[in-house]
């Protein structure tokens, strides 16, 4: 690739209710990354600890909505990125944190503050501090529009590298057979 | 547990006698079964799958298919209101919360000491005279705050619905403009006696004269569809009259079948002897159980007067009788494959087509299917003749057109008219009064808007089965629009994907609108959906169910504008409501517990 | 009509013969050509139901499966349009249920997933419905897992046309739709199922699955993970 004449490409990173397995990936990058670094600069990100996203070209979000603090975290992202890119399966459909979506709230806070074994006196936290749960985990794009998708439990390295590319090559990205993986 | 069967076995054993333990009337058997204890019970189902030697999973199958079959126990009472826009308008949603409050259940739950039910359903075709409900599927009309007090009542004393007073079930023909149909003095056997006379084949070739074409609104000649079944090989050939009448807004077959049923039946008899049946069906809707008794004792005198049974007027070999089989809310069984599959006991399924019925239908025999007002056209046809039938109404649409009509008029009701009536003429006649709209064939039909009152009721302009629903000028067609497409959401069959999953979508989209978070981003997604279904759903249900969509969104945009509330994509949800559980789980109010709304955050 | 044009119809351009009863996709199928379809197997009659082998038959649409072609009719197949519909169709699918595909035995031998993969479905689009549909781990050897079920219905189809047995059937309408079993305790295990039925080895998704066995082949080295699905006219899936 060659030098870019263009300044340099803001993107952020974040995980809400992910693991931060698609960070990992991207990481799975190796050596590109590098060659990313050319042509991209880390605004908020776990890479940089930039606390706050500035206005960015690209955002990409790991993870699924599952508390107050995540929506906040989106918005942000969502005012501040020229293009939004969800990244794994939980950002795009819950994922593993919505398999608590067919259980009711009050019934998870319950079971796991009051009514599980070895609990002495539990109570459900109240600190303002805490972030409060929503009644469900939701996708991204049901809360903010998203401009591409990344699917994969995690993506491959690969694939993340691909869709970036693409995109720095101002090309429609396109995961082919290989790169397209849910799981 | 034998004790159990046996207990069963009391109640199951005349319905299964009465029905020759025939698999093909499971629906009948399954219905009539259920009158005993007000739901199917889990041991009455492994009775009935030994006897008719069909497997549970089947039997769960079918009677988990129809809204008015129950494996759970519904409480003694089960209320449902009719939820047609119309009884809408006639304010149904007030009268059910008054009593649900009344009688302290929440609706759609069976109440705490397992009395009572109070649920909605889709319009019981008492459109000229609701709001209207359905008990232990009995119609009750003209709800008011006092008839429902007065019902509250009895229902908290147990008084069998058999002892309520018998003014709440009465039920008004309202016929109010008659021609040539309502307006004729029809006697039973008439039209019969000029086909003895003169032979089938001259009664098929009248009926193709006549030029008449198919009354549930898609117009096929009846002739052509007669003839292609009479000359179509099988053992047996059968005659079934379509009156699921479930198109909401829709109610002259109901009152062709209170007051006409001799017409009715003899056109079925007329169509037998055209091509060569000895069996006929009535597919009635659940939702007209009440005409029940009153359409046996029609068929019991006409089997008396010879125009019914063996030898019919004493000519040797024309054999023909009529079985009345009952539906039990589903809108699809209206669509005649999925009438078909019902008629011998299975899902509503629409079959594929090709086959036809005419080749394939009832039994995968050659069957003809026709409406209801179609079979008694066929009896004046019969009496006197296809050109005098072809005279009236226009060129390609003969003869006359029952018009249902409901809505904002003074004067709902039944209206006759030779085809070509201009839309205007019925609003006049009706006494409609600064109307916005007119929605002609129901739901899956077209919404006419005030520039388009001279067109006319025919094939050729406005095809229609006959419903007519008025809304003036302080109606809000949106809300007309999602009204109907819940009903399509309700009454899909669930068989291809885009109808079973694209209706509930389309029906939440509307639903996001109306709760004040649409953006232009909802409104390309609508109209997205509308292509999706209308090009690859399974049948018409399908293909019609986002018109009433399509329609006001091209005629009353500011309908929808005043609820595109943002400028960009907001969620379908409310995210501070969606805290509100863990608010209060931890009893935190903060303002971090808040979750603001992101246009009032920026 | 020339003689010539009397037993084939074009898709997408190229010639297609067929014989007497057979539909588009059987033809299709039979040439070697790939059509997208879920619900369809052919093994058993056409259904009709997922509606992903939607064509354009003489400039109008229809089932594939169900379809049969008429001489010189000109079948669109592998178009933008048709494509986009299916994509559409199918994130439908993934919306109305649960597809967790990460903790799916299935992963990677799931004609639903593989075909997503094929027409590039990059996100479910839709709103998620999120049902709650219980597990069945009744039967000793077998699992039914109802959140992935797409309501294809093959087998219901195979239990009652191949092995007789009517294990499972279809309840509930509309949206409502649901896979049920022939038990009165609604669990597989009072059934008369077994692994030899056909009804054992049909599921295109991960609803019928056999226990102890999901990761003897493992992810990666799964059929779609070393072909994509339109390789073949139909898959044969590893392990099945």
């Amino acid at each position: 690739m060659t030098t870019p004449i263009k300044p340099k490409l803001k993107v952020a990173t974040t995980s809400l209710a992910g693991c931060f397995g698609c960070h990992m990936s991207f990481l799975d990058i190796d050596e590109r990354l590098l060659e990313l670094l050319k042509l991209v600069e880390f605004d908020r990100s776990p890479l940089t600890d930039i606390k706050h996203c500035g206005p960015c070209d690209i955002g990409i979000i790991e993870g699924g909505l599952c508390n107050a603090e995540n929506v906040h975290v989106l918005r942000e992202f969502r005012a501040n990125c020229k293009i939004l890119i969800a990244l794994g399966a939980c950002a795009i459909n819950g994922g593993l944190p919505a398999q608590r979506n067919h259980l009711s709230l009050p019934l998870i806070l319950e079971e796991v503050y009051h009514a599980q074994h070895g609990l002495v006196d539990g109570f459900i936290p109240n600190d303002p501090e805490l972030p409060l749960p929503l009644d469900k985990v939701h996708p991204i794009h049901e809360v903010v529009k998203v401009d591409y998708f990344i699917p994969g439990c995690p993506p491959s390295g690969d694939a993340i590298w691909k869709v970036l590319t693409d995109l720095l090559a101002g090309k429609e990205p396109e995961l082919g057979h290989g790169l397209i993986h849910y799981d | 547990m034998i004790t159990q069967v046996n207990t069963h076995s009391e109640y199951l054993d005349p319905i299964l006698l009465h029905r020759r333990h025939n698999a093909n009337d499971l629906l009948q058997v399954l219905r009539e079964a259920q009158e005993h204890y007000g739901y199917i019970h889990s041991d009455a189902i492994d009775y009935l799958s030994e006897k008719l030697n069909l497997p549970r999973s089947k039997i769960e199958g079918v009677a988990g298919f129809y809204s008015f079959l129950y494996l759970q126990p519904r409480g003694e009472y089960r209320v449902l209101f009719s939820d047609n826009i119309t009884d809408r308008m006639l304010g149904n949603m007030d009268l059910m919360a008054s009593m649900c409050a009344q009688l302290w259940v929440e609706s759609g739950k069976l109440s705490e000491d397992g009395l009572l039910s109070i649920n909605t359903t889709s319009c019981t075709g008492m459109c000229d005279q609701g709001p209207a409900m359905l008990v232990n599927n009995i119609a009750i009309n003209r709800l008011s705050n006092e008839r429902v007090s007065a019902i509250c009542e009895l229902i908290r004393e147990r008084v069998p619905v058999s002892a309520w007073p018998a003014e709440f079930f009465a039920i008004e023909d309202n016929v109010r403009r008659k021609d040539i149909l309502l307006g004729s003095s029809f006697k039973s056997g008439s039209a019969l006696a000029v086909l003895q006379q003169r032979g089938a084949d001259e009664i098929l070739n009248e009926v193709k004269v006549s030029k008449l074409r198919g009354r549930g609104g898609a117009g096929f000649s009846t002739g052509s569809k007669w003839d292609f079944c009479r000359v179509a090989p099988g053992e047996q050939h059968y005659v079934v009259c379509n009156a699921d009448e479930g198109e909401p807004g829709t109610f002259k077959d109901r009152v062709l079948l209170n007051s006409y049923a001799d017409m009715v039946f003899e056109g079925m008899t007329l169509c037998a002897r055209v091509i060569g049946a000895k069996k006929g069906f009535l597919y009635l809707r659940g939702e007209y159980r009440y005409l029940l008794d009153h359409l046996q004792a029609v068929l019991q005198r006409r089997r008396q007067q010879a125009l019914l049974g063996k030898n019919i007027l004493g000519i040797a070999d024309f054999d023909f009788d009529i079985e009345i089989h009952l539906g039990a809310g589903a809108y699809i069984c209206g669509e005649e494959s999925a009438l078909i599959e019902s008629l011998e006991g299975k899902r509503g399924t629409p079959r594929n087509r090709p086959p036809f019925p005419v080749t394939s239908g009832y039994l995968n025999q050659p069957t003809v299917v026709n409406n209801v007002e179609t079979f008694a056209a066929t009896s004046l046809i019969g009496l006197n003749g296809g050109s005098w039938y072809a005279g009236i109404g226009t060129e390609t649409s003969s003869g006359s057109k029952i018009l249902s009509v409901s809505g904002d008029c003074d004067r709902p009701g039944l209206y006759e008219y030779p085809f070509g009536v201009t839309v205007a003429q019925v609003l006049a006649d009706c006494g409609a009064r600064d109307t916005q709209a007119v929605q002609v064939s129901g739901p899956s039909g077209v919404c006419i808007a005030a520039n388009e009152f001279t067109r006319r009721i025919a094939f050729e302009d406005i095809p229609t089965a006959g419903a007519f629903m008025v809304f003036d000028q302080n109606r809000d067609m949106f809300e007309v629009a999602r009204n109907f497409v819940h009903f399509f959401a309700h009454e899909s069959c669930g068989f291809c994907t885009p109808c079973r999953v694209g209706t509930s979508l389309l029906s939440n989209m509307m639903d996001k609108l109306a709760q004040g978070f649409g953006s232009p981003y909802d409104f390309a997604e609508i109209e997205k959906l509308n292509v999706l279904l209308q090009s690859t759903s399974h049948c018409g249900l399908g293909h019609s169910a986002c018109n009433s969509v399509l329609d006001t969104i091209a005629k009353f945009r500011p309908a929808y504008e005043k609820r595109l509330a943002h400028k960009d994509f907001v969620p379908a949800f409310d995210l501070d409501s969606a805290l509100s559980q863990a608010r209060q789980m931890t009893g935190r109010d903060d303002k971090g517990a808040h979750l603001e709304r992101e246009d009032e955050s920026r | 009509m020339s003689p010539d044009n009397k037993s084939t119809f074009t898709l997408d351009g190229k010639t297609v013969s067929y014989t007497e009863g057979q539909t588009i996709i059987q033809a299709a199928m039979a040439a070697g050509e790939y059509i997208p379809h879920l619900c369809f197997n052919p093994e058993f009659k056409p259904h009709g139901s997922c509606k992903l082998c939607t064509v354009k038959a003489n400039g109008r649409q229809t089932a594939s499966c169900t379809q049969q072609p008429q001489p010189g009719m000109v079948v669109e197949s592998d178009t933008k349009e048709l494509n986009d519909e299916r994509r559409a169709l199918l994130q439908m699918l993934f919306v109305e249920g649960n597809h967790f595909c990460p903790s799916c035995e299935k992963s990677g031998n799931c004609q639903l997933q593989a075909t997503a993969y094929q027409l590039n479905m990059m996100s479910p689009h839709f709103d998620q419905f999120f049902p709650d549909r219980p597990v069945d781990a009744s039967h000793s050897e077998y699992l039914l897992d109802f959140n992935r079920c797409i309501l294809c219905s093959l087998c219901v189809r195979a239990s009652r046309d191949v092995d007789g047995k009517n294990v499972f059937a279809l309840s509930g309408r509309g949206i409502k739709s649901h896979l049920i079993v022939n038990a009165k305790s609604g669990n597989l295990a009072d059934t008369d199922f077994t692994g030899e039925d056909k009804a054992a080895h049909v599921c295109p998704v991960g609803v019928i699955l056999k226990k102890r066995v999901g990761f003897v082949i493992p992810i990666g080295k799964r059929t779609f993970d070393e072909h994509p699905i339109g390789a073949t006219p139909h898959p044969t899936v590893k392990g099945a």
